[in-house]
């Protein structure tokens, strides 16, 4: 009997925890995370406050729970944008062939001599703080490593008997991208986006602490952990909450990754 | 062997036109006007217009791409508006602070992840194993961000045995170079393992076991070596990204390197500044990713012959 998934499991329960937490935990817990309370300030957790309160007396819980529904969804959308962007110009350039992919797949190769985290840094400082400039500056970061991997997949696939009867029953080169091999490339594609998905999280977070994400008071893991650098000595807690969320939302998704990789006879 | 290195290094001159094309691009063609970003709201047409001739964007773009070009060849990044100084000379004196920590933090993953990646991959399935992934998967899943602070905490803080922040002697480094090594010391670690365990199926590890080697001999003599290409590959391709790592790891430990520069430039809207610091990275990391090329060609003679 093979061994059972260990990762799969762990990394299965903490994302779908965390995606509980990020649906129905601010309706669970009341307290408004913008809602300050000078009578609260720096307060250390607590009964009423579990993880404590930070300088301006907001509840860290809410504040983290909040921070968990706004990392997930700027997370999930850079990913299924890079993803969609990867896949059509990945896609296009390799039935395309020839020059076509050649011309694009250099141009991905450019954009990949660039680090990933830098052009992520730039975009955002040239488009300026908030949400949607975020993703875009995210998307912009993630969508050729999905352009090279889908090109090569559909390079492999295109070979493949049930892809040459359709293009010999004169299917259009569309067609074939969108019911033939796209399925087929549903089980890299799957691994690549759930790490994908835990990298957005760390950029996210990363992007917010440098002020060039979610503008304060935006309950933002990365802002939270911004605002807790000056109270380090005093206020440990302020750091602590949003790095251990931080921290286990991408354990689960790389589990998650590394489970799913396993199951699917994939890599690892 | 010079060939080879002669021909990396012509190869090296479209990469880096890419991406010194790209960054101007960013600067230059993304919607946004820098110079009233950097005016603010209130600036009148005549000091919009005024800045803008002084910085030349008054220009055709393509006059202006060929300037950049030309300036750039000549070492000249342009002036910094915040700090009225040439950017060249800004960076120049920042660069050295952050190679000091990328460096620590490369020392970091290397020593790290040898012992770690050994250990796993000599035994797999055993209880060494588990342990060694078990810190790899979290190595690679607490991002510097989180675990800087979280060092502070204790290292500096609760036990003081580190300074908090700062750069200064080779205790002020220490804290900076494990946050920014361990995640690449986990990522390594991995791949060692990977390749090892895929090398002791080898043939020639069986053979070396016939002739009476133990099993752990076999592979640190036969196998290591070969185990260690795709390391290598893998080292190259995140070693650039120590450097970025480090933008977030300098405003975590208040280190006077680039990164800190980077964001100083971007609060001031400093729009020269940006685009200097941007291409030094981006530069750096073309370099280090040649240099992975070359050192690889030297691992693996195989690599070498195919492409002469």
């Amino acid at each position: 009997m093979a061994r059972r998934n260990l990762s799969l499991i762990a990394g299965g329960a903490i994302v779908a925890m965390l995606a509980l937490a990020a649906a129905f935990g601010p309706l669970l817990v009341r307290a408004d995370p913008l809602a300050i309370d000078l009578t609260q300030v720096l307060a250390p957790p607590g009964r009423g406050h579990w993880l404590g309160c930070d300088a301006l007396g907001r509840d860290m819980l809410a504040r983290v729970l909040w921070g968990a529904r706004l990392s997930l969804m700027v997370s999930t959308t850079v990913v299924v944008l890079s993803l969609a962007a990867g896949s059509i110009v990945g896609g296009a350039a390799a039935l395309a062939g020839g020059r076509v992919d050649s011309l694009v797949m250099r141009l991905v190769d450019i954009v990949l001599a660039f680090p990933g985290f830098l052009l992520a840094i730039a975009l955002a400082a040239i488009l300026g703080p908030g949400l949607v400039d975020l993703v875009v500056a995210l998307s912009a970061m993630g969508w050729t490593g999905y352009a090279r991997l889908v090109r090569g997949e559909v390079l492999s696939l295109r070979e493949r008997e049930y892809v040459e009867a359709a293009r010999a029953l004169g299917a259009h080169p569309s067609r074939l991208l969108f019911r033939h091999l796209l399925p087929g490339l549903a089980s890299p594609v799957a691994v690549q986006a759930t790490f994908g998905v835990g990298g957005i999280i760390i950029a996210e977070a990363a992007l917010s602490f440098l002020g060039l994400g979610a503008l304060p008071p935006a309950p933002s893991w990365g802002n939270m952990l911004d605002a807790g650098r000056a109270f380090l000595l005093v206020a440990p807690h302020l750091t602590t909450a949003p790095a251990v969320a931080i921290g286990a939302s991408v354990l689960g998704f790389n589990l998650l990754g590394d489970g799913l990789a396993r199951a699917l006879g994939r890599r690892g | 062997m010079i060939g080879y290195f002669l021909r990396r290094l012509v190869a090296l001159v479209p990469v880096a036109l890419g991406v010194a094309t790209l960054t101007f691009a960013l600067i230059h063609l993304v919607p946004g006007d820098p110079v009233v970003a950097m005016l603010g709201d209130s600036a009148g047409p005549a000091d919009i217009a005024g800045m803008r001739h002084g910085l030349g964007l008054d220009r055709p773009i393509a006059a202006q791409y060929a300037s950049f070009l030309w300036e750039l060849a000549h070492g000249d990044l342009g002036q910094s508006i915040s700090m009225k100084e040439p950017v060249a000379r800004l960076i120049a004196e920042r660069f050295p602070a952050t190679l000091e920590l990328a460096g620590a933090g490369l020392l970091v993953a290397i020593v790290l992840a040898f012992p770690l990646g050994l250990i796993a991959g000599a035994n797999p399935g055993g209880a060494a194993d588990m342990g060694a992934m078990s810190f790899a998967i979290l190595g690679i899943s607490v991002p510097h961000l989180c675990l800087g602070p979280l060092m502070m905490i204790v290292f500096s803080l609760d036990l003081g045995w580190f300074p908090l922040t700062g750069r200064g002697g080779l205790a002020h480094l220490v804290l900076p170079a494990v946050t920014l090594g361990t995640a690449l010391a986990a990522i390594l670690a991995r791949m060692l393992r990977q390749s090892l365990v895929q090398v002791r199926e080898a043939d020639y590890i069986r053979t070396a076991r016939s002739k009476g080697l133990s099993a752990f001999a076999a592979l640190m003599r036969h196998g290591l070596r070969n185990a260690l290409t795709p390391v290598i590959t893998l080292l190259g391709l995140e070693a650039g990204a120590l450097l970025t790592g480090a933008i977030v790891t300098e405003m975590i430990f208040s280190w006077p390197g680039m990164g800190r520069l980077l964001i100083a430039a971007i609060t001031a809207r400093d729009y020269p500044l940006v685009e200097g610091c941007v291409l030094t990275f981006a530069l750096s990391y073309v370099v280090v990713n040649m240099a992975t090329d070359l050192v690889y060609g030297i691992a693996d003679p195989r690599i070498r012959f195919a492409r002469d």
